[in-house]
């Protein structure tokens, strides 16, 4: 079997939980090679734990290119990485630049793209790749037909899974593209942490909406959010009206999570919301309106004041943990 | 001299509709409703507000796709767009993502470009990655997932939420940027827009007129290929219960039966 390039995302030093995920995913479909990109110092830790979770070989590549210019210094090294080492697949993680850097990868390598991926296995002729689309009304699976595939995976596609391997690092020099210092990056400022999982990460996300009634209203999410180690999410109305930031938003343009629990408080259920949470596998919504659509996707909806609902329900759930 | 903008945008099916795939397996555009998309009226009011803003620019609104997509044009036109170009083929049918960009990058270089603006993703196939793509083709910059956007002399700069920062980008023109829904909300069409609309030029282009070749779009150009469409099984209908008192109590007990708790 062949190589399957995985670009690995790091973020603060650290490899990223999807990644993880992809390399576990990879491992189906060949032998996983993580490419590393601008990780300066932290690039041996990284290439160590893509090793623990089975990456034969780790591409490691640094330049302040990386960091200074957008997404093209990316592309060109994994065209370069890829030119040499003619994987049978590339995987990336199906984040904004993620995307990104992949359709202009497979462009330039003549090869097919499929993004957003909820599932990749393999097939007769290369592999097959499941998305959710029309606000997850449908399934869609999908095989490139020309050149090296190309696929982004959404985050929680899958689970990960350790499984050591070689993770044999390769230096690279990568020769940047005219291309390459096209957009400067002047600034970065990296998002505050809010000591909760990760959104599109999370096993368990809570969310509130109109409902929440105020800034003030999202107290008693985020304390239920906390009971459960879960991430804090918010409906579009919620972030429209300036009560909670928008890098929490919960829909389609914001994020797309598909954890095993999510609780949706005061949440309407509109189609810009549901495309951003309908994967969930249990779903719980607390609404006062019991006509509200989001009571059509739930597992169990409580029809109630969530002011009150979501303090007893932090209550017993801390109860029931002590 | 004149600014010259170019702001792409796409005719999609009703979100809040039946949307659903033809017996080809490509997205069904004819028996749903269609409109211009939501994320693309955050492009075009941005063209138009950059526009505004150097008193000496051309906006060009620009699509393809089949007949009815001119709905989407007009709208534009109706905003404040000063032209369209629709490029309409028969064999344009089922083309994918990358087909698309190389179509589009054709009839920007035909149009004549310094900036091209489109919006963050489309509300049907919600890729994202018409910006970049058209970037690699055109050869030019990509300031693209904007949240704040200017134009300073032959300079762009603004602000990319990014999924892990945010950024400041700079690039010079000519470049394509994309612009996210907190860019500035749309304008509404004005009565009087409306009326001038049904004035300003709306000109069709085939494959020929952009010298392409059919075989290196449509369904057969592809490369990718649609194997199955699937609906996705409707929920199971859960539980719902009135609270009367106990609710997160009944909750945080289906919580441990499910053993998140």
């Amino acid at each position: 079997m062949g190589e399957i390039l995985v670009l690995v995302d790091h973020a603060g030093g650290r490899i990223r939980k999807p990644a993880l995920e992809l390399l576990t995913l990879a491992r189906r479909l060949g032998t996983p090679a993580a490419v590393v990109l601008g990780a300066g110092e932290s690039a041996a830790a990284i290439a160590a734990t893509a090793g623990e979770y089975g990456a034969a070989k780790v591409y490691v590549a640094d330049a302040s290119e990386f960091a200074d210019y957008l997404v093209v210094p990316k592309v060109d090294a994994l065209a370069q990485i890829a030119q040499a080492a003619s994987p049978a697949a590339v995987l990336v993680t199906s984040t904004g630049e993620g995307k990104e850097v992949a359709a202009r990868l497979a462009l330039r390598m003549g090869s097919g793209l499929i993004t957003d991926a909820v599932d990749v296995a393999p097939g007769d002729a290369g592999p097959v790749a499941a998305q959710s689309v029309f606000a997850a009304s449908y399934t869609v699976t999908s095989t490139v037909t020309r050149g090296i595939p190309v696929i982004t995976v959404k985050p929680n596609a899958t689970g990960s899974e350790a499984a050591p391997a070689a993770g044999q690092v390769e230096q690279v020099t990568v020769a940047f593209s005219e291309a390459a210092a096209g957009t400067r990056v002047v600034s970065r400022t990296p998002r505050a942490s809010s000591g909760r999982p990760e959104l599109t990460d999370a096993e368990i996300v809570v969310s509130g909406g109109r409902g929440v009634a105020g800034p003030g209203g999202f107290s008693v999410v985020e304390e239920l959010a906390d009971a459960l180690d879960a991430a804090v999410g918010a409906s579009r109305a919620a972030v429209d009206a300036g009560w909670y930031p928008h890098t929490n938003q919960v829909g389609q343009t914001g994020k797309q999570v598909s954890p095993q629990l999510y609780i949706a408080n005061g949440i309407s259920g509109a189609i810009q919301h549901r495309a951003g949470m309908q994967t969930s596998k249990t779903i719980v919504a607390v609404n006062k309106d019991p006509e509200a659509p989001i009571f059509d996707l739930v597992d169990y909806g409580l029809v109630g004041d969530l002011f009150e609902v979501l303090p007893q329900l932090t209550a017993e759930v801390k109860a029931r943990k002590a | 001299m004149t600014l010259r903008i170019v702001v792409c945008v796409k005719y999609v099916p009703v979100a809040t509709g039946d949307r659903r795939f033809a017996d080809d397996k490509t997205t069904d555009r004819e028996s749903v409703d269609g409109l211009l998309s939501e994320l693309d009226e955050y492009a075009v009011e941005q063209a138009l507000r950059i526009a505004e803003a150097s008193g000496d620019a051309a906006v060009t609104a620009l699509t393809v796709a089949p007949d009815d997509a001119q709905d989407a044009l007009r709208k534009a036109l109706s905003m404040g767009v000063d032209q369209a170009v629709h490029v309409n083929d028969d064999d344009i049918h089922g083309t994918d993502a990358i087909g698309t960009s190389l179509i589009l990058a054709k009839a920007i270089e035909q149009t004549g470009f310094d900036l091209v603006v489109c919006g963050m993703a489309s509300t049907d196939g919600t890729m994202g990655v018409l910006p970049a793509l058209l970037a690699e083709r055109l050869g030019v910059p990509q300031a693209t997932l904007l949240s704040e956007i200017a134009i300073e002399g032959d300079t762009v700069t603004g602000r990319r939420d990014g999924d892990a920062a945010t950024e400041q980008l700079r690039a010079v023109l000519p470049a394509v940027v994309s612009v996210t829904d907190r860019s500035g909300e749309p304008r509404y069409p004005t009565f009087k827009g409306i009326m001038a609309a049904k004035k300003k030029k709306m000109r069709s282009l085939d494959l020929d007129d952009l010298g392409l070749d059919a075989a290196e779009v449509g369904l057969s150009g592809a490369w990718t290929k649609v194997e199955a469409v699937a609906t996705r099984p409707p929920r199971t209908v859960g539980t719902i219960v009135k609270d009367e008192g106990e609710g997160g109590r009944q909750l945080a007990t289906f919580l441990a039966e499910q053993k998140f708790v």
